[in-house]
């Protein structure tokens, strides 16, 4: 064994151009396994859009209808319940919705397309509890007159208006999220699809 | 050291003969370890009276199939692993045709190709028609494209028809408007004789012609057959596209290698 | 108080580690200062191969069961849906069934390596006896891996392997019950196999290559000359003189193999993923049907030797038992070969024609048992079988024998270029 008449500089070379292309090799390998991981065909299927007929649903009652394994509410507001969206935002977080957390067609203080057809995942921005919906104002147990109803998440107490608006002080950082839903005739919702002229309404 | 470099094959050569015999016998066993079964693979179809090599690369093809499929098979058999959009994104078929033409009305993009059998067609059929996903692997392309090529007039069975490739076959002739009917001769050939049976081969005489040509139904089975055989694994294409890449890449790793190897091994020769 | 500087005077973070595990050490022990004989050929690269395929089982089989589903009812659909439905599923399940079959091809030519050179005699008697139980396992392991489908081979597969146990006499019929948890196979065997094949059985795999190669590192490699290199050290440095550090020498050397292995390998995986029907077979695309035994039962091409010996025994008395202890004991006889073969040379090499034409003999018989096993059992084939049986034995039984009689040539001093 002797190491005389080596090119070191050809060794080298070979090494770093074998080690790079294996690594290639292995780095695209990993894509496979990784990529299997995402959501499947079934999972994504099961994940279509829901259609729902609305045209049952009476003032200031609650629909819940699952999209994606998780809960959506459709409530059709009262103008009372309306009326109150104005008067809290004060208390609010982030009364404007500027943090993303609708689809850009949703905006104002009623965060919906129809004003008082609200469609909101059911589910708390703190750690993914499924807040209830308490349209009884002036309810002692939530503060009493301060209480104009809204959406009190039971598991850590967080608070929100009747648009899904987080109230401050309280454990969740954010609005509640507005899934992507359009109207596919004046009483039947598709959720999980954007309206066909976005522009337009945004 | 030209010896070595003339020696040709990734693996350096000694100066010892015995061992280069040693080391070709070594590839050879690998080699007829890995192709040495070729033989009995072809054989897979030995006693079907028709051949058949599908190609689902020919999207025009499957696309017919499909539409074969869903319009002559659909009512008993189901594709139950089979989904509409998969469906549409593999074959090119855009989303509205695909609504329009194959999808049942209410079924959503992400169903699976489901019959319209009613609960008791195992009264009218003797026993409920399969799931037919997989057929074209469990009993191969050539077997799929025979067995629809082979129903004759068999006035003892029920239905009238019989099938050389499965003999007995519940299922009427669907496709009979189409290809019309056929007669059965066995060809006696001189071998006979001899053990083993395959030596009687079988003949179809057209007794009432279909609506296609035979060259025609031909085709119209070849379209049919290749869509189950991609049916039976929508990511067929994909894996052989793939699979040229892949070997482009571990030809180039193997070339490397091989230098590398070499390079350190002029230590130790 | 003072840590003891560790003896291989690395410094920094890798000098933290070395003075705390023994890093360097290993690394030096196993891989830059292991010398292994220069001499290696063709023979010697289906131990890294085998090792490269274990990774290979392991990876896929992890993420293969992150998707499916040991259940009697949702196995079959799990896997269809591992292969439409999963991302790379259909990739996933390719590589880990080719990798089986690939498993038992590394593994038996890695064997008959043993037998070509002598890798199972003194002093390494323990590596062959680690290596045999590593095949032991790998069988069990395959068996279970290929009930899970529960397709029609599957379900078949598993009555035909569990009723080799109800030959036993006395408590068979019980054992068979206890086996298979219920009184066919069924959803409770599914649910054990799946344990079996995805916990217990890898870890004795792998704890047993562990063993096998500390085994191997202790005593050195053996080479195709079957000479000791360490009988003949540089005085100096105390270096075998036929030695090469396995890294960087076997390492790139091993490169190459892997490369043409993996030729092949992919080859199979994109174009030929049924492997022709011998890596996933036919009646396994049909879901498992308890009232329906499909025309041929066949076991995995691997186990191919060992069901054509458990069918060409003859019953004894009206019970298989006979055919299942010789299929036993085709393994069990693999513990013994170390000190079956007597012969003073290790190599083939160096050995007569009769060891030669012996192994050969036995070659040819095993391949053609093989090929058997899988065939339709004709009279001629039965025929073929029990003649394959008796070499299979025969060989190992005459090779105390060929030793003591056998001329062989002198071994070298030193292993040959």
């Amino acid at each position: 064994m002797s190491k005389e008449g080596v090119d070191a500089g050809r060794r080298r070379f070979l090494t770093l151009t074998t080690s790079a292309v294996g690594a290639v090799g292995a780095g695209v390998t990993a894509w496979p396994f990784l990529a299997s991981l995402s959501p499947s065909e079934k999972a994504k299927a099961l994940g279509a859009p829901v259609s729902v007929d609305i045209g049952q649903l009476e003032a200031g009652q609650m629909a819940i209808v699952p999209w994606r394994g998780r809960p959506v509410w459709i409530v059709r507001r009262t103008p009372e319940m309306l009326d109150t969206l104005g008067k809290v935002r004060s208390q609010l977080l982030d009364p404007d919705s500027r943090k993303p957390q609708q689809p850009d067609y949703i905006q104002g203080d009623a965060r919906s397309i129809k004003p008082e057809i609200l469609v909101m995942m059911g589910v708390c921005t703190h750690l993914g509890c499924s807040p209830k919906l308490r349209s009884d104002a002036g309810a002692e147990d939530l503060g009493g007159g301060a209480w104009l109803g809204g959406f009190f998440c039971p598991c850590h107490g967080s608070k929100f208006d009747l648009s899904g608006r987080v109230f401050a002080g309280v454990p969740a950082p954010l609005n509640i999220k507005v899934p992507p839903h359009r109207y596919e005739t004046d009483t039947r919702i598709v959720i999980g699809e954007d309206p066909v002229e976005t522009k337009g309404t945004a | 050291m030209t010896r070595r470099e003339a020696g040709g094959p990734a693996l350096s050569l000694s100066k010892d003969g015995r061992r280069e015999a040693g080391k070709m016998a070594g590839w050879l066993l690998v080699l007829s370890l890995v192709l040495g079964a070729g033989p009995v693979w072809a054989s897979g179809g030995a006693d079907l009276p028709f051949s058949f090599k599908p190609d689902t690369g020919n999207v025009a093809s499957v696309q017919r199939g499909a539409r074969n499929f869903l319009d002559y098979c659909a009512g008993c058999h189901s594709l139950k692993y089979v989904r509409y959009n998969r469906l549409g994104s593999d074959l090119g078929i855009p989303d509205d045709l695909l609504q329009k033409y194959l999808m049942p009305k209410g079924a959503k993009p992400g169903d699976t190709v489901l019959s319209a059998m009613p609960a008791d067609a195992e009264k009218w059929f003797g026993r409920v028609p399969p799931d037919l996903s997989l057929s074209a692997r469990a009993r191969g392309p050539a077997w799929v494209y025979s067995y629809l090529r082979s129903f004759y007039l068999d006035p003892s069975k029920p239905r009238g028809v019989n099938n050389l490739v499965l003999p007995g076959a519940s299922m009427p002739h669907v496709l009979g408007d189409l290809q019309g009917w056929q007669a059965l001769h066995i060809e006696t050939s001189k071998d006979a004789g001899k053990p083993g049976g395959a030596q009687h081969r079988p003949a179809f005489e057209r007794v009432q012609p279909g609506r296609l040509s035979p060259a025609e139904y031909k085709a119209w089975v070849g379209d049919l057959s290749n869509f189950m055989v991609y049916a039976a694994e929508p990511g067929r294409n994909d894996r052989i596209a793939l699979g040229w890449k892949v070997l482009a890449y571990i030809l180039l790793f193997w070339g490397l290698a091989y230098l590398l190897k070499k390079e350190f091994w002029k230590d130790v020769h | 108080m003072a840590i003891v500087p560790n003896p291989h005077k690395t410094t920094g973070f890798l000098g933290w580690i070395d003075d705390r595990f023994p890093l360097t050490k290993l690394w030096k022990d196993h891989l830059t200062e292991y010398y292994a004989p220069k001499n290696f050929n063709f023979w010697y690269f289906f131990g890294s191969l085998a090792l490269l395929v274990l990774v290979n089982q392991l990876l896929t089989g992890i993420w293969l069961a992150m998707h499916y589903k040991p259940d009697a009812t949702q196995a079959f659909d799990s896997i269809e849906y591992i292969m439409r439905d999963v991302p790379w599923g259909d990739l996933l399940r390719y590589l880990h069934a080719t990798g089986a079959s690939a498993f038992f091809i590394v593994v038996y030519l890695h064997m008959y390596r043993g037998l070509l050179y002598g890798s199972h005699r003194k002093p390494r008697e323990l590596v062959w006896i680690l290596g045999v139980l590593i095949f032991l396992t790998l069988m069990a392991e395959a068996f279970c891996g290929y009930v899970l489908p529960w397709g029609q081979m599957s379900y078949w597969g598993a009555q035909v392997i569990i009723s080799l146990f109800g030959t036993i006499p006395w408590v068979g019929p019980d054992l068979v019950t206890w086996i298979q948890g219920d009184f066919v196979p069924a959803d409770a065997t599914l649910n054990r196999m799946f344990a079996l094949h995805v916990v217990a059985l890898p870890l004795v795999l792998v704890g047993l290559v562990v063993a096998h190669l500390m085994a191997l590192h202790e005593v050195g490699s053996n080479n195709p000359d079957g000479v000791e290199i360490k009988k003949h050290k540089d005085p100096k440095t105390g270096i075998p003189l036929d030695g090469v550090p396995f890294h960087p020498y076997y390492t790139v050397k091993d490169l190459v193999g892997v490369g043409g292995f993996l030729f092949i390998f992919a080859a199979i995986v994109f174009f030929a993923p049924d492997g022709g029907g011998y890596v996933l077979e036919k009646p396994n695309f049909m879901p498992a049907d308890p009232m329906v035994t499909p025309e041929l039962i066949t076991p995995a091409w691997y186990f191919g030797a060992f069901y054509a010996m458990l069918r060409a025994t003859p019953s004894l008395f009206g019970s298989a038992l006979p055919g299942v202890v010789v299929m036993f004991a085709a393994v069990l006889i693999l513990f013994f070969l170390p000190w079956l073969d007597r012969s003073p040379v290790k190599s083939i090499r160096y050995k007569g024609w009769v060891s030669r034409v012996a192994l050969g003999v036995f070659s040819v018989s095993f391949l053609m048992l093989s090929y058997l096993g899988m065939q339709h059992p004709t009279a001629l084939y039965t025929l073929l079988a029990r003649i394959g049986t008796f070499v299979y034995f025969t060989y190992f039984f005459s090779l105390p024998f060929i030793a003591r009689f056998e001329k062989t040539r002198p071994e070298p001093a030193r292993v040959t270029e």
